[in-house]
């Protein structure tokens, strides 16, 4: 990460859009009373997603204002925090995760795939389209190496990724489509890749071979109608883990 | 309650409040522990690191700011908990702590203004390795812009936040802050505005490196070739401790000292730069006006010519003496005119309606430090901020730390701590006790209420009778009481205390301040002395003979026909009464420039010419005839006259706060500052 500046063109003012505002005031009413400076984080990010996926200055003076903060610490926080962009992205901005799980499974690849399609980190593609930065590990690393992406769809994964994965990646997004997050090779989330080799017998956690149980251990004594609570068969988890929603 | 734990502290066994802090444990013991972000002031921070102690079976070191007493367990066997801070371990912890603290340090000790003085450097020496293992590049932080005071060189900064938390807690304007993080770490205001604060000087000496330093002192000298001096400040009435530094017969900087009944550490801007004031517009010989136009005299000629003046008609005479008359000259100006019969004089050149009712009607009763006792606090007519900075820390620390409820009848203004807004009517006063509001419940109920009241109110036509109303306030809210008394008077000259102390009103049938000038205005007046009085509408004195006796050529000096050349405040050893009504006196660090004298001999001087030799020779034998005056018994209702308070409102004062006294207006630190101001308001708008 290298040192963060702010932009040296900014905007003169800021406004959160309608919907940004609807998503302020929601947050806004989370705090105990008197504590709504802790909405200041969600507030950066619902002005960055506001205004194409970079803070402006404005924004921390609206930000101050609205929350009776001085404007410095608004700064600070927004400083501090590296999801906040201080300076105009590009339509995507792609962030590689260069973490050493990431790293020892080919982040090297998928940089140099940025440095040579998109530029230097931090500058933007001369169509607009592209930005890209290296970040700290994403909690994805099962499933290194990986980069979020973040654009106006949200900040999604795509993970499982190799030098062509990549290309394809920034391709499919450059044409306007939304390519599906997840992985990039033949597996499920970050279940084996191939067919699976355990728990392949459903009865084991479907429920079935449970015994039912006589009494329940525990409940109070006169309860009569106490019944075994039904298990719920765990679900295959979403593959789009993060998306922003 | 006792709330004791047993420590071992390098092998000796202690018993200590489990409050301490191990750092606390450990001085109290005896051992030293080096520190940077630690100030006992300032809250807690925890992050230099550079205070580890080992506690013995404790996996590593501990931050021993950071820890108390209470987080100690004692050892398997009960025995009390090990603290070491002289093992190995410890001194290994040090060590790598100072190595990490430099790696980015730039050691550009031979030019930074801090050599010599910077704990940095001290510790290096004392708990540092000799050598650096690191050979990579180190970072470069861009220099920051905090207005005209404070100068930075941020490579050096170690982030110790020490300055942010002073401005945010102490001085109580969030304005520096600590952005990005990690190694890109930097210390700034936002987009790097200036400081605002009165007191931001302070993080000068808060900063344990060279990365704030003073701008105006940039670059002048070095702490070891500087005589140092220790004395009291006069720009405002709160005789502030300071150490005034000077090499040959130049005053280089001024720096705070302890004093914790009146400044804590802390001193104002305009305290701590108005040095170069000190410099500049300078009386350094005698002059005489010769048709019209001012010449330089011997000494005795400007003796003689003032002499002859004075042996006029006695009723034509007036004596004002200024915001920064010392009380010895006061003392020998009210002895002289005396003997001469002069009854017309006066300290009060704002107009006070102050001073003649008995020393507890005003002085500032309850003492500065008592701030912190107190639960609720009304300011009347009074910019504390502005007219005493450091005692405006206070009331925000009782209002931080003690809860105190905080009103203001007065100019709004913003005073760096909420408080309830009565408005702006002095005339409001009268009914403010009928008031349902739940600060006028809190200041009945209170234990220790206290009132401060301001020259806003005290200096305006109807000064007395707003005495009056204030006074009638406290004693319905009963603010004195035999072991408390809330009723304060905030002055901002610091001449005056002493002045009244000493009776420099006008004497049975004599005019005051108003008078005189009235009286120069129509001719009845033949002679007026000022004793360092500038702040009078000089225009308005006609033909009367003007002597001015003072340090700058200000207004005085510029009507005058006589100039006696004084000696500043750093140049005298003078006694002075603060606010409070506490004597203290300044020492000299500097001689007076060129032929002028002190001002006290000055007057014996003069005495001697006129015919009236005054009876000391030397300083001692003339304090012997200085005496506090003795306090009746105290009943605030009294105060002030009966009549009725004027509609007119409290207006913002129109004097800046950078140039209140002479010396001030000659600085150039003090005009920076000032028109700093000016640029940022009118860029905020
Ligand atoms: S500027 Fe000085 S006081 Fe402020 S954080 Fe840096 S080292 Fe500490
Ligand atoms: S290391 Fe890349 S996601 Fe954790
Ligand atoms: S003094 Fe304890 S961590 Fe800095």
């Amino acid at each position: 990460m290298a040192s963060r500046h702010l932009a040296k063109e900014q905007p003169k003012t800021f406004a959160f859009s309608a919907e940004g505002e609807k998503q302020v005031k929601y947050w806004l009413k989370k705090y105990p009373k008197g504590k709504q400076r802790s909405a200041v984080i969600p507030m950066l990010w619902i002005a960055q997603k506001d205004h194409g996926g970079w803070v402006p200055e404005a924004a921390m003076r609206v930000i101050g204002d609205r929350l009776d903060m001085a404007y410095i610490r608004v700064l600070e926080v927004a400083t501090f925090y590296t999801m906040f962009n201080l300076k105009p992205v590009g339509k995507h901005l792609i962030q590689v995760c260069g973490t050493t799980p990431c790293m020892l499974r080919g982040s090297g690849d998928l940089i140099k795939v940025c440095q040579s399609r998109i530029g230097s980190a931090g500058s933007i593609s001369a169509d607009g389209n592209f930005s890209w930065a290296e970040v700290e590990c994403l909690g994805a690393c099962v499933n290194a190496p990986m980069v979020q992406v973040s654009n106006s769809d949200g900040d999604l994964y795509y993970e499982d990724l190799d030098e062509a994965s990549m290309n394809a990646l920034l391709d499919e997004l450059a044409s306007g489509k939304a390519p599906i997050p997840g992985p990039r090779v033949d597996r499920v989330t970050s279940a084996p890749t191939g067919e699976s080799i355990t728990l392949t017998d459903a009865s084991l956690f479907d429920g079935s071979r449970a015994k039912k149980l006589k009494k329940i251990p525990n409940a109070p004594a006169k309860t009569k109608k106490a019944a075994a609570p039904k298990k719920a068969a765990p679900k295959a988890k979403s593959a789009t883990g993060k998306g922003g929603k | 309650m006792t709330d004791l734990r047993k420590v071992n502290i390098d092998g000796k066994e202690y018993e200590m409040p489990g409050r301490y802090t191990l750092m606390q444990a450990c001085e109290e013991a005896g051992a030293e522990i080096p520190r940077f972000c630690y100030h006992e002031r300032l809250s807690v921070a925890g992050n230099c690191r550079m205070c580890l102690v080992e506690w013995v079976g404790a996996p590593k070191p501990m931050a021993s700011c950071a820890m108390s007493l209470n987080d100690l367990r004692p050892n398997r066997d009960g025995s009390p908990a090990n603290i070491r801070t002289n093992s190995d371990t410890v001194r290994k912890a040090r060590e790598g702590v100072m190595e990490f603290l430099l790696i980015n340090h730039p050691l550009d000790c031979p030019i930074c203004d801090q050599g010599g003085e910077c704990d940095l450097q001290d510790q290096a020496i004392g708990y540092g390795r000799s050598e650096t293992r690191y050979d990579e590049d180190k970072r470069a932080v861009e220099e920051k812009n905090m207005g005209p005071l404070v100068k930075t060189v941020m490579t050096r900064c170690i982030q110790c936040t020490r300055c942010v938390r002073f401005i945010t807690e102490v001085a109580g304007v969030e304005e520096l802050g600590l952005v990005n993080r990690g190694e890109h770490a930097e210390i700034t205001t936002y987009l790097q505005a200036n400081l605002t604060s009165e007191l931001s000087g302070n993080v000068i000496d808060l900063c344990p490196v060279g990365a704030l330093t003073s701008r105006p002192y940039a670059f002048s000298a070095r702490p070891w070739e500087l005589r140092k001096t220790e004395t009291i400040d006069v720009m405002d009435a709160l005789g502030s401790a300071i150490r005034v530094d000077a090499r040959g017969s130049e005053v280089m900087r001024i720096l705070p000292r302890l004093n914790d009944e009146i400044n804590e550490e802390w001193i104002s801007d305009k305290t701590r730069f108005v040095w170069d004031g000190l410099k500049r517009q300078r009386l350094d010989k005698p002059f005489v006006r010769v048709n019209g136009k001012l010449r330089p005299a011997s000494w005795d000629e400007a003796l003689a010519t003032v002499a002859e003046k004075l042996q006029g008609d006695p009723d034509k005479i007036g004596a004002i003496a200024g915001d920064l008359a010392d009380m010895e000259s006061v003392k020998a100006l009210k002895d002289l005119m005396e003997n001469l019969g002069v009854r017309s004089i006066d300290c009060r050149q704002d107009g006070a309606h102050i001073g003649e009712q008995g020393r507890s009607g005003y002085i500032f009763n309850s003492g500065i430090a008592a701030i912190e006792e107190a639960d609720a606090i009304l300011l009347i007519g009074t910019n504390p901020r502005v007219e005493a900075p450091v005692l405006n820390a206070r009331i925000r620390k009782a209002w931080l730390e003690g809860d105190a409820q905080i009103a203001l009848l007065g100019a709004k203004s913003d005073l760096t701590y909420p408080h309830t807004y009565f408005g702006n009517a002095p005339s409001d006063l009268e009914s403010l006790s009928t008031k349902k509001h739940p600060f006028i419940t809190a200041m009945r109920k209170a234990k220790n209420p206290m009132i401060i009241v301001g020259m806003d109110a005290l200096s305006r036509a109807d000064g007395a009778q707003i005495l009056r109303a204030v006074g009638k306030l406290a004693a319905e809210w009963k603010l004195v009481r035999e072991d408390w008394n809330g009723f304060n008077v905030l002055h901002s000259a610091a001449g005056r205390v002493g002045a009244l102390d000493l009776g420099f009103v006008p004497l049975k049938g004599g005019m005051n301040t108003g008078k005189i000038l009235k009286a120069a205005q129509s001719g009845e007046l033949d002679t007026l002395f000022l004793l360092g009085a500038d702040e009078l509408p000089m225009d308005q004195i006609k033909d009367t003979f003007v002597v001015y006796l003072g340090s700058h050529g200000d207004a005085g000096a510029h009507r005058a026909d006589v100039i006696l050349p004084g000696a500043a405040y750093t140049e005298k050893n003078a006694s002075f009464a603060n606010t409070e009504g506490r004597w203290q006196q300044t020492r000299a660090a500097t001689a007076p420039k060129g032929d002028a004298k002190e001002d006290w001999k000055i007057i014996r001087a003069l005495s001697d010419h006129a015919g009236r030799t005054l009876p000391y020779d030397t300083v001692q034998d003339l304090r012997k005839t200085m005496s506090t005056p003795k306090d009746e018994v105290f009943d605030p209702a009294k105060l002030g006259a009966a009549g009725k308070i004027k509609a007119a409102v409290f207006a913002p004062s129109s004097r800046s706060f950078w140039f209140t006294n002479p010396i001030a207006r000659a600085s150039e630190v003090m005009a920076q500052c000032a028109s700093a101001q000016v640029t940022q308001l009118e860029a905020a708008e």
